[in-house]
């Protein structure tokens, strides 16, 4: 079964809905509540960052007999240094975002802590993809 | 401490009563920066912030928080109540703050 999810840029209002969807699909499905709560909080991480830091895109949801696929890919401008982007606390956001809240530089690592693989590619100019999976 | 206690306190002002309040509030947690929340927080417990964007129904709807508390009288944005109404997350504000409704749930 697979979803999709598209993420506008800097839409706050919208922001969220694909996080807020794709628990809605998982609790249909029955899913244990505990891997809910991981999908909810990487998806929710993911989109953040879409709507925050791309230009844009998409939240992919697929889910087979023994895992669950979160794939997060957007247009750009993608990540210089993956590395650095990973460690925790650091935030390239602006100072209007910061004072939202957003901006502790704790998304990447939220997403790898809750997932049981994490895989991120991106190249600087170009789009971010992050493949992260759960297992049933 | 109980929700119920919460909305009828004096000081505080229940903001979304179209929805019905039950359950015991395990915890609380005081913290503005949404990530942070998304990573600590835990199901059922009382969330106070000062921020009032209608991001924070989307964390504690996905974390199932017990409610969220606006202190020192802080509103919300229309849009973060209405969001707070279809996501049935209680939503409160009180003129206290942060101490002061820490102080409240230690008493009890
Ligand atoms: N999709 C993306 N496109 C471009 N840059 C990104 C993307 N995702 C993350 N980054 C970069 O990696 C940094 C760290 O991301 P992370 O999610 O850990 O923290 P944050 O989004 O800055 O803050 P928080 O998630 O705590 O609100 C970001 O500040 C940004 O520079
Ligand atoms: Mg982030």
């Amino acid at each position: 079964m697979k979803f999709e999810y598209t993420i506008t840029t800097q839409n706050f209002t919208t922001a969220g809905e694909a996080s807020s969807n794709t628990k809605k699909t998982l609790k249909l499905l029955g899913i244990d509540s505990k891997i809910i709560r991981r999908a909810a909080i990487m998806a929710y991480e993911a989109e953040m960052n879409i709507a925050i830091h791309s230009r844009g895109g998409k939240i992919q949801l697929e889910i087979e007999a023994h895992r669950i696929t979160i794939v997060a890919e957007d247009q750009g401008p993608g990540i210089a240094d993956i590395d650095l982007a990973m460690k925790e606390g650091y935030s390239t956001a602006s100072h209007e975002i910061r004072e939202m809240g957003f901006g502790a530089g704790m998304g990447l690592p939220n997403m790898k802590r809750c997932a049981d693989s994490f895989d991120i590619s991106s190249t600087p100019g170009g789009k971010t993809r992050v493949v992260m999976t759960l297992n049933l | 401490m109980q929700l119920s206690d919460l909305i009828h306190h004096p000081d505080f002002d229940y903001l979304t009563p179209q929805l019905a309040v039950t359950g015991d509030i395990p915890h609380v947690r005081s913290c503005d920066l949404l990530s942070w929340v998304m990573a600590k927080g835990q199901k059922g417990e009382a969330w106070v912030t000062v921020q009032t964007h209608s991001n924070i129904v989307a964390v504690a709807s996905l974390l199932e928080l017990g409610c969220i508390i606006l202190p020192e009288s802080l509103q919300p944005d229309e849009e973060t109540l209405q969001k707070a109404l279809s996501s049935e997350v209680p939503l409160l504000s009180t003129s206290l703050d942060t101490y002061g409704i820490m102080q409240l749930f230690f008493q009890t």
